[in-house]
């Protein structure tokens, strides 16, 4: 145990989060991606390697074997109840109180009966733990507004009463999601300067001197040549992929990929294949066998090969292994397009993101995408690169010609946060942010898998999931933390895999100590109520104790 | 997320057997089987060239990739054009640019909100209240009071059972043609329509059967096709659903659909209509209702419209409305509203507030009709250009009486009269396009929107502008050929575009 929180330590020393001389100004490295570090070396690349995988720590564990079959006894219970359901109502034995499609003569009906069977019988029993109606900034606390159902779920009614409670689950990461404060009152004043409103894409007199800002400070946090942004973070993934792969290339794309890009890769009309989410040995594969075999049929070779993943992906909490798919990259010549919509701020000492985690150049990932709707508290996406591949973006893609550009409060709210994160407001207050959240990270996680939870992920990631399987455990869950004051996000069948369900935690710099063991104390009464310790693993020996606190 | 597309497959999977006569499916699994049989036998495994590993290191050593990227100059037309009409301070009626003060005939402000105080006064109130991102999608603690407040709203204005938000104008109908329009349905699509609309069905991977722009007989041609190979196959008609999809007003040519016959076409050949609104929504009808209000159709014929807050509104995203258990479903399967945080409320607000604006003041609708049809006349005058578009159409495309005949070159002699204009004081745009990737090519032009606030005085200014500068203009590419600097110079450019390329 000792051992291992010395490790600990001294890995916190190499990521830079306790380097004193990184207060404020980033030293070690890759400050703009000027300074190389020793992954360019080809010893420095295996040092590296070795290095990064010792701290690399990544908890799946596997399903219990009973609680498999219980969960599947469960749906099948919860299915024949549907059909039984399904079969009254036709029978007219029971009401039919949902919305259905009226009968329109002649007309192809729109839905199928059987598609809608999972929506009436199974989600809507549970669909008040979803869409939630908010009445505040969904800040550390949130209001949200109390409801009930006549009718078990098919409809809802506001009881007009709110419930403070503590935010477990808006993908608030550094906690910039505040309705004052700095950040607040420069978009004061640009909402009086601007207005909302642009009205027109950005090749058609859309851009403006603040969307000139706002990307050139992009590039500057990232440390890449040049950048673009766009006003929505799903339209920067569909709208941008067509415009770097196309017909005759190959996209090898992490099977767990964000649904944004997806479409957007099938929008590019390239080959799609899917590699074992964060499996190297897999994506090795099929990247040597891409190359060796070339094009189906023609075996013409690949155009170009687009390596598409996540920094960190959402539903599971885990670190893409960057290092290694750099390597690869580099190895099998293709491109990486990496969206850190979940670790831009969040990840790494300076919090720039996984490269930053890892402590990459950004010169090696091709094609930085990411999102402000989380850490930034903002909404829209960006993307960062050489300067070639940003003016041909400018140029060629859909959201620079078709759509609107961002709106100026909207940029300005970036601006401020990301100042702040880069200490260019003269204060430690970015940095503070960045350390408590590792911290909250690690103490969270920690405590999470002492208590006999299984948790899935990155000691490091702020997204903590934990693992709830059986159907009817999740919305129990979902209403008594909220009932106890903590609102948590679960998810279910079909964002995650049939028995995986699970609830989600997304932490938060705005966390404080005594909020999280407040969220620990309910967690576990929840958890000893609907009987979650699943684990049966030792818990893991990491600690937060490397990571030193500014205050 | 990765599970989304599956139940796509899944479903499309399901739809095929469904469809397919019990014949096939007896035939199907025949031939399963045998495959298997061989496969299992060995008897004649085909050769399989099987590499070496050296082979295979050679082959990777000698892989050259395209680059990522072509190179794309900086001083590449576009890329200068939009750097040198870089708006200082707000878009509103008037742009400064390069520290000029200019009218503004570019953007889709239609109803002058950009800058409207009381619009801004509801935004920053709401900024006080829940600050400027939501911090997650509409399902998880990302659905403020406002989204709600806002989808009433805008539901009850335009006479519909229910509304449903996005945060971005692109993403709504986009979204919306593949939550409904899956593979094997029928799509019929008019040639014109935007790019949004097209990459819809790109995604929804339905049949898409184009009928050429407004023209009714041909739409009502196709459908007649349709219907008689349905007969033949008429297992298969049951289970195909068909869409019209049409913009209300034409982005692309400024012109007004033809709304009650389509309606007629709907209901004779069974057809739903999903129409696309950007334009028309608080432009056309008598209270801003879009192309159903301007043709006095009910909503209830319409099946789905779908409208953007980014244009007479000028807030940030768009909306789906109409019958509630049509709407309802994209709230499980509109990509672009479930997988993306939702529309920051301070947003929403503004929309609100433009909302009440557009109720309490019919005027500006009455205004922008008269500056459209004001322009119009006047630009009808201009006799080196062609108006296209409706009278009563804020959006005027611009074009050349006498194109040179190549597009590349009529480009470039429109964007010397948007310079030439704005150094005379009016902001104008070229519209663009990605010519390879649209469905049809777009001729060259220059698209006008106007604003319902423009005096008089402000028209006749602009109209002169704008003639000056196409006089100006052409005369300099006619006249002085004998020092070719324009002509020679758009040549050039546009081969350097080419190579670059
Ligand atoms: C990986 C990833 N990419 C893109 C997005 C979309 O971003 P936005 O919410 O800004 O549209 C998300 C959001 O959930 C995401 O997780
Ligand atoms: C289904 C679907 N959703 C969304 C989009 C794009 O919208 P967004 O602006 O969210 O990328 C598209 C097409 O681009 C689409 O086909």
């Amino acid at each position: 145990m000792a051992a291992g929180r010395g490790n600990t330590t001294q890995e916190y020393l190499k990521n830079g989060l306790m380097d004193p001389a990184c207060e404020i100004k980033p030293k070690n490295g890759h400050i703009n991606g000027k300074n190389k570090n020793g992954l360019n070396g080809k010893n420095g690349a295996h040092e590296q390697q070795s290095e990064w995988q010792d701290d690399f720590h990544e908890s799946f564990e596997e399903t219990p074997l009973l609680v498999a079959i219980l969960t599947y006894l469960g749906y099948a219970l919860l299915v024949v109840i549907g059909q039984i359901r399904d079969l009254m109502r036709a029978y007219g034995i029971e009401k039919d109180k949902s919305c259905t499609e009226p009968k329109l003569e002649g007309f192809v009906p729109l839905f199928l009966s059987w598609e809608s069977f999972y929506t009436r019988n199974l989600y809507r029993r549970v669909r008040d733990c979803w869409n939630r109606p908010v009445a505040s900034c969904a800040g550390v606390r949130l209001d949200v507004m109390e409801r009930t159902s006549p009718d078990f779920g098919w409809n809802f009614q506001l009881t007009g009463k709110k419930l403070d409670v503590m935010n477990f689950g808006s993908y608030n990461y550094l906690g910039f999601a505040e309705s004052s404060g700095p950040c607040a009152s420069a978009v004061h004043d640009v909402v009086q300067k601007y207005g909302v409103g642009v009205c027109a894409s950005r090749q058609e007199m859309g851009y403006m001197d603040i969307h000139k800002e706002l990307d050139d400070l992009v590039a500057e946090y990232l440390g890449v040549e040049a950048a673009m942004t766009v006003p929505m973070g799903f339209a920067t993934n569909s709208l941008n992929m067509p415009a770097l792969v196309s017909k005759g290339s190959l996209i090898l794309s992490d099977e767990l990929n964000h649904a944004s890009l997806i479409l957007g890769s099938r929008l590019t009309g390239a080959v799609i294949r899917t590699f074992k989410h964060n499996d190297m040995a897999d994506l090795e594969k099929k990247l040597r066998e891409a190359v060796c075999e070339g094009q189906p049929r023609t075996h013409r070779p690949w155009k170009k090969i687009l390596i598409v993943v996540e920094g960190v992906y959402s539903m599971e909490g885990s670190i893409v292994r960057l290092p290694e798919v750099v390597r690869l990259k580099k190895k099998y010549k293709a491109y990486i397009y990496l969206d850190e919509a979940h670790s831009v701020g969040a990840m790494g000492p300076h919090g720039r993101g996984v490269v930053d985690y890892f402590g990459l150049d950004p010169s090696s990932i091709d094609i930085l995408m990411g999102t402000f709707t989380k850490s930034f508290g903002s909404a829209g996406g960006y993307i960062g690169g050489s300067k070639r591949l940003i003016n041909h973006l400018k140029v060629h893609a859909h959201s620079f010609i078709y759509s609107s550009a961002m709106s100026p409060p909207v940029a300005q709210q970036v601006i401020s946060s990301m100042r702040i994160i880069m200490g260019k407001d003269g204060t430690q207050e970015g940095m503070r942010r960045i350390r408590q959240l590792a911290w909250n990270t690690r103490y969270f996680r920690k405590r999470l898998h002492d208590r006999g939870y299984i948790i899935y992920g990155n000691k490091d990631s702020p997204v903590v999931p934990l693992l709830l399987y059986m159907p009817s455990k999740v919305a129990m869950f979902s209403r008594e933390t909220l009932r106890r004051g903590m609102a948590t996000v679960v998810v279910g069948f079909p964002a995650t895999p049939l028995i995986e369900t699970r609830a989600r935690f997304c932490l938060s710099a705005s966390h404080t100590k005594e909020m999280l063991d407040k969220a620990l104390k309910i967690i576990d009464d929840v958890g000893d109520m609907l009987r979650l310790r699943y684990s049966s693993l030792p818990p893991p020996d990491f600690s937060e104790k490397g990571i030193q606190l500014i205050e | 997320m990765a599970v989304i597309p599956a139940t796509w497959d899944m479903y499309d999977l399901i739809q095929g057997v469904l469809q397919a006569p019990w014949y096939h499916m007896v035939f199907e699994v025949a031939l399963v089987l045998l495959i298997m049989k061989i496969y299992y036998s060995q008897s004649f495994s085909p050769e399989k060239t099987v590499l070496t590993e050296k082979e295979k290191e050679t082959l990777i050593e000698e892989w050259v990739p395209e680059p990522l990227a072509p190179d794309v100059p900086d001083d590449h037309p576009i890329l200068t054009a939009m750097e040198k009409y870089c708006i200082e301070g707000q878009n509103g009626k008037y742009v400064k640019v390069n520290g000029k003060s200019c009218i503004n005939l570019a953007t889709f402000n239609f109803l002058s909100m950009v800058g409207k105080k009381e619009i801004e006064d509801v935004a920053l109130k709401a900024l006080k209240v829940y600050g400027v991102g939501s911090c997650g999608p509409r399902g998880f603690y990302g659905t403020m009071d406002v989204h709600i407040q806002l989808e009433e709203d805008l539901a009850k204005f335009m006479d519909c059972e229910e509304a449903i938000l996005y945060s971005y104008g692109f993403a709504t109908i986009a979204s919306a043609i593949p939550a409904y329009s899956k593979r094997g349905d029928i799509v019929y699509v008019d040639e014109n329509v935007g790019f949004a609309v097209q990459k819809g069905l790109t995604a929804s991977r339905s049949h898409i059967r184009w009928f050429r722009h407004n023209d009714m007989e041909h739409l009502e041609s196709l459908l007649i096709e349709q219907s008689k190979l349905d007969k033949k196959n008429p297992k298969k008609a049951k289970v195909t659903r068909r869409f019209i999809v049409a913009e209300g007003l034409y982005l692309n040519s400024g012109d007004i659909c033809p709304l009650p016959k389509l309606v007629e076409l709907k209901w004779k050949y069974k057809v739903r209509i999903f129409l696309e609104e950007t334009m028309s929504f608080g432009v056309l009808g008598a209270t801003g209702k879009g192309v159903t209000e301007h043709f006095e159709i009910s909503p209830d014929h319409i099946d789905l419209i779908s409208c953007s807050l980014e244009t007479a509104f000028g807030s940030t995203g768009g909306f789906c409305c109409g019958k509630k258990f049509i709407i309802d479903h994209q709230r499980l399967s509109g990509l672009g509203y479930c997988f993306s945080a939702s529309q920051p409320p301070m947003l929403a607000s503004a929309a609100i507030q433009a909302l009440k604006m557009l109720q309490e003041k019919p005027y500006l609708l009455v205004d922008l009709r008269e500056n459209s049809e004001k322009f119009h006349v006047k630009l009808k005058n201009i006799s080196e250009v062609d108006v296209i578009g409706d009278p009563i159409s804020p959006i005027k495309h611009l074009v050349l009486a006498e194109p040179a005949g190549d597009p590349g070159l009529d480009m470039r002699t429109l964007e010397m009269v948007v310079d030439m204009a704005m150094n005379e004081s009016v902001a104008l745009t070229v519209s663009r396009y990605l010519e390879p990737e649209e469905h049809l090519p777009k001729g060259p032009s220059i698209r006008l929107s106007v604003n319902c606030e423009l005096t008089q005085d402000e028209i006749d200014r602009s109209v002169e502008v704008i003639q000056r500068s196409f006089q100006t203009v052409l005369e300099k590419l006619t006249t002085r050929s004998s020092d070719v600097s324009p002509l020679e110079s758009v040549q050039q450019e546009k081969k350097s575009e080419v190579a670059s390329r």
